[in-house]
């Protein structure tokens, strides 16, 4: 792995993988296997990567309909105009240049008792081993009114690409002196903290083109990630630009109407002039076709192995699966993938797993130059992960210097984890 | 902040409506300690009445396992146009009020 060493990486939580990659003559499998992994977002491209590199007989196949990943990191500086899109996606070029068989089709049907997968052109694929890395779906029920085609009116951008792009047309074309609502659900969901950090880079990008314009954030939460971090930014750098509506003032969104552009929380409606309304989430849908996804919409799994607790064979890594303590997050997924990985690799080879180790980074960067983070170690716990000592919150009174390198330094983590994913 | 109240500005005679009220409130449960250990008094809301023009249309008693900012939602059936009036008590003398109006068409 040729992942620059820096402070924030050096703690990553690749222990299990690392070992693995380390001492391969001792976990390489002992017969070769197939395995399948479904999804080629971080977990899944971190994951067969790891498997490829730790048994180069093993037959790694990755699935993705997308012929490029266009990575959610980062896309909030898109939606503020800082970014260009076309640095937000990668290929899968070097993947299968290392031997991975990528497949650009959609899994559509998955049969446990024969383990297979089909894809939407027809052809099955026999696996020892499954791996579903499928990211996050919508959870259109709990959101009335909310559907594909309101999306197109009311952008969620919760999934990078052409989402993205649609938020930045909307923001571009509204007028100074309007409001940018966004939508936040409760957790479970993707990211956490990446609203809040949305939030305050609309904010720039209003305050230096539009700045009698405002930012209204409708919350189902009374408390986030990072949350005192967040609010001494917003007031040093936003003054009163951004307005929250937490879940106990009556900020949680009941239900949506496109044709009006009303967003109704359980206390009130509101008409912005952009509303970006990102709905509460599930497992992404191969994880129910596989009938890995329980009740709650998300996966349960043996946080050793991340064996799926209801289909046989399947290992579930990323935002789809229950991960306890773990925020569902880019750097969790890899992680994840690379210990599934190693997971997978002791098990054809009959071994019992050995327990990971994860470490969770996560930075927000709140304007240009002003960035903080969030490290979290993490490892299994009965049916979950939980935090363990050793984690660290960017601290709330710091000279702007930090805030400064702390912004650099988000920009070596995206290098880094992109490299080692998709590199 | 004051309550929040969610009354259907207007309903048609026999509809069931949904009332929402919320009120910002610490509930303290009177279990806690402080770290030098002592007891942190319980503040909490006991008692919620709804009227409908006079007439109490729900109730509802507090404990100390309810938490912060209690959010109550319930029913009933628009029967006439009028005034619905909402009182929180609690410990330490604790009263606060608040109405909404509908129309019954």
């Amino acid at each position: 792995m040729n992942v620059p060493v820096t402070r924030r990486n050096a703690v990553l939580g690749i222990t299990a993988a690392a070992a693995s990659l380390a001492t391969p003559s001792i976990l390489r499998a002992q017969s070769a296997g197939r395995i399948v992994v479904v999804g080629g977002g971080f977990g899944g491209a971190a994951c067969a990567r790891a498997l490829k590199r730790a048994g180069a007989d093993l037959q790694v196949t990755l699935i993705e309909p997308n012929k490029v990943f266009t990575s959610c990191p980062f896309s909030n500086e898109v939606i503020a105009g800082l970014r260009k899109m076309e640095t937000q996606h990668f290929g899968y070029g070097k993947l299968a240049a290392e031997g991975i068989a990528v497949v650009a089709q959609a899994a559509t049907t998955i049969d446990t008792q024969k383990r297979s997968v089909t894809t939407a052109d027809g052809t099955a694929f026999a696996y020892d081993r499954l791996v579903l890395s499928p990211g996050i779906d919508f959870h259109v029920e709990a959101l009335p009114g909310y559907d594909e085609a309101a999306s197109e009116k009311m952008p969620h951008a919760w999934k990078a690409g052409a989402q993205t792009l649609l938020l930045r047309k909307q923001l571009e074309a509204m007028e100074d002196g309007g409001t940018v609502a966004i939508a936040i659900p409760a957790n479970p969901s993707r990211c956490p903290p990446a609203p809040y950090e949305r939030a305050s880079l609309i904010a720039h990008y209003l305050k230096t083109n539009k700045p009698r314009s405002k930012v209204l954030i409708l919350d189902a939460k009374d408390n986030f990630s990072q949350q005192r971090l967040f609010e001494k930014a917003w007031k040093e750098l936003y003054g009163d630009m951004i307005e929250r509506i937490a879940l106990s003032q009556g900020g949680r969104v009941t239900s949506v109407d496109p044709a009006t552009m009303t967003i109704v929380t359980e206390f009130g409606n509101y008409t912005p002039d952009v509303a970006n309304v990102i709905p509460p989430q599930r497992a992404g849908r191969v994880a129910e076709i596989a009938g890995a996804a329980d009740a709650t919409g998300w996966c349960p799994i043996d946080p050793v192995s991340f064996e799926s607790k209801l289909a046989p064979n399947i290992h579930v890594i990323g935002d789809a699966c229950l991960g306890g303590g773990i925020p569902k997050s880019a750097s969790a997924a890899s992680g994840q993938g690379k210990a599934c990985a190693a997971a997978i690799v002791a098990l054809l080879a009959g071994r019992t797993p050995e327990p990971p180790r994860l470490t969770g980074i996560c930075y927000n960067i709140v304007a240009p130059g002003y960035g903080f983070s969030l490290a979290g170690n993490y490892q299994p716990k009965g049916d979950i992960f939980a935090e363990v000592e050793g984690g660290a919150t960017s601290p709330l009174e710091a000279p702007r210097e930090l805030r400064v390198r702390e912004a650099a330094e988000a920009e070596r983590w995206f290098e880094a984890i992109t490299a080692e994913c998709f590199g | 902040m004051a309550a929040l109240i969610n009354v259907p500005a207007k309903a048609r005679r026999g509809d069931v409506i949904e009332i929402r009220a919320l009120t910002s409130h610490i509930m303290e449960t009177g279990f806690r300690h402080t770290v030098d250990g002592k007891l942190v008094p319980r503040d909490i809301i006991t008692s919620f009445t709804c009227r409908y023009n006079g007439a109490e249309i729900f109730r509802a008693d507090l404990f100390p396992a309810i938490a912060a900012n209690p959010y109550l939602s319930f029913f009933t059936v628009a029967k006439e146009s009028g005034k619905l009036e909402f009182e929180w008590i609690g410990d330490n003398g604790y009263s606060s009020t608040a109405s909404a109006s509908i129309t019954v068409e």
